[in-house]
């Protein structure tokens, strides 16, 4: 397929991005956290890679390499809207919204909340408040989360395209992970409760 | 070794993804089967990345994948070509 397409193939390029379409968009998404803008920097990616194909090596994966090619682009966008702004405001972005590799992250404790009952998962309003609460994720966390638990890359994987160490992918994961459910899991119990009650009040209606 | 809770949530992630050595696994467990808050966390947890793999969660904008390729289609009526 490749051969073919560095032959002047061109239609067979729409064929072999079409598997990770998603996963370049939710990488640029999960960095740039603006849905336009991650559409505009998911379309470069994919025309960088289209000119840069020559150089992709067999020995690595294809995935990877066209998520390293997304996450450059974002990455040069992020600068870019950095240089842009004043000292004073990009001092306090970077301290409250870079995260930090030694904070400790400590889980909401709600002993009376043990599962989300499947109908509850079933609301699309529940899945909302997961997407903000992984858009609010400081970036270094909201990127590991994005390519570990959203798209499913192998630890070693997500490692590779983010230039960091398998034992650092583990630590932000875990933080990233904890922090989504302190903030979740109060949110998702009134979701819950305000369901039950729904119910019961359904219920009473069909009594009387 | 007896673990307490704070040390259980370090261990929360690696549970999850089944990456613990044996013997602490069997210690994150019996301290899970003892502690309602620890399995608290890990159900909560559990559901969260139970939500996230449902592919309705994070779903591409409508359109997405058109305007891609029509972007594409329109560079390459440009002349766009792999570099060599
Ligand atoms: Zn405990």
């Amino acid at each position: 397929m490749l051969a073919a397409i560095l032959a002047g193939d061109q239609q067979m390029f729409h064929e072999l991005i079409r598997p990770y379409e998603r996963t370049v968009y939710m990488v640029a998404l999960g960095m740039l956290k603006d849905e336009s803008e991650a559409e505009d920097a998911s379309q470069e990616a994919f025309l960088k890679a289209y000119c840069a194909l020559g150089k992709f090596r067999a020995e690595s994966k294809f995935s990877t390499w066209l998520i390293s090619i997304a996450i450059n682009e974002a990455r040069s966008r992020l600068r870019r809207k950095k240089t842009g702004r004043t000292e004073s405001l990009d001092a306090g972005w970077d301290s409250a919204d870079s995260g930090d590799d030694f904070i400790s992250v400590s889980p909401a404790l709600l002993t009376d909340w043990r599962e989300i009952p499947s109908e509850a998962l079933e609301r699309s309003e529940v899945r909302g408040l997961l997407t903000t609460a992984v858009t609010e994720l400081p970036p270094i966390y909201r990127e590991i989360f994005v390519l570990r638990d959203v798209e499913e890359l192998s630890v070693n994987e997500a490692a590779a395209v983010l230039g960091i160490s398998v034992a650092l992918v583990k630590v932000r994961l875990h933080r990233a992970r904890l922090m989504l459910q302190k903030k979740l899991v109060p949110l998702l119990k009134g979701v819950t409760f305000l369901e039950s009650a729904e119910r019961t009040r359904r219920r009473r209606f069909l009594w009387f | 070794m007896v673990l307490e809770c704070k040390h259980v949530w370090d261990y929360i992630s690696g549970y999850l993804d089944g990456g613990l050595d044996p013997e602490l696994l069997r210690e994150v467990q019996k301290h899970l089967d003892h502690c309602e808050v620890c399995s608290a966390v890990l159900d909560s947890t559990r559901n969260i990345l139970v939500l996230t793999a449902d592919e309705r969660t994070f779903t591409l904008p409508l359109g997405f994948s058109e305007r891609l390729h029509e972007r594409l289609e329109r560079a390459f009526a440009d002349g766009l070509q792999t570099e060599t």
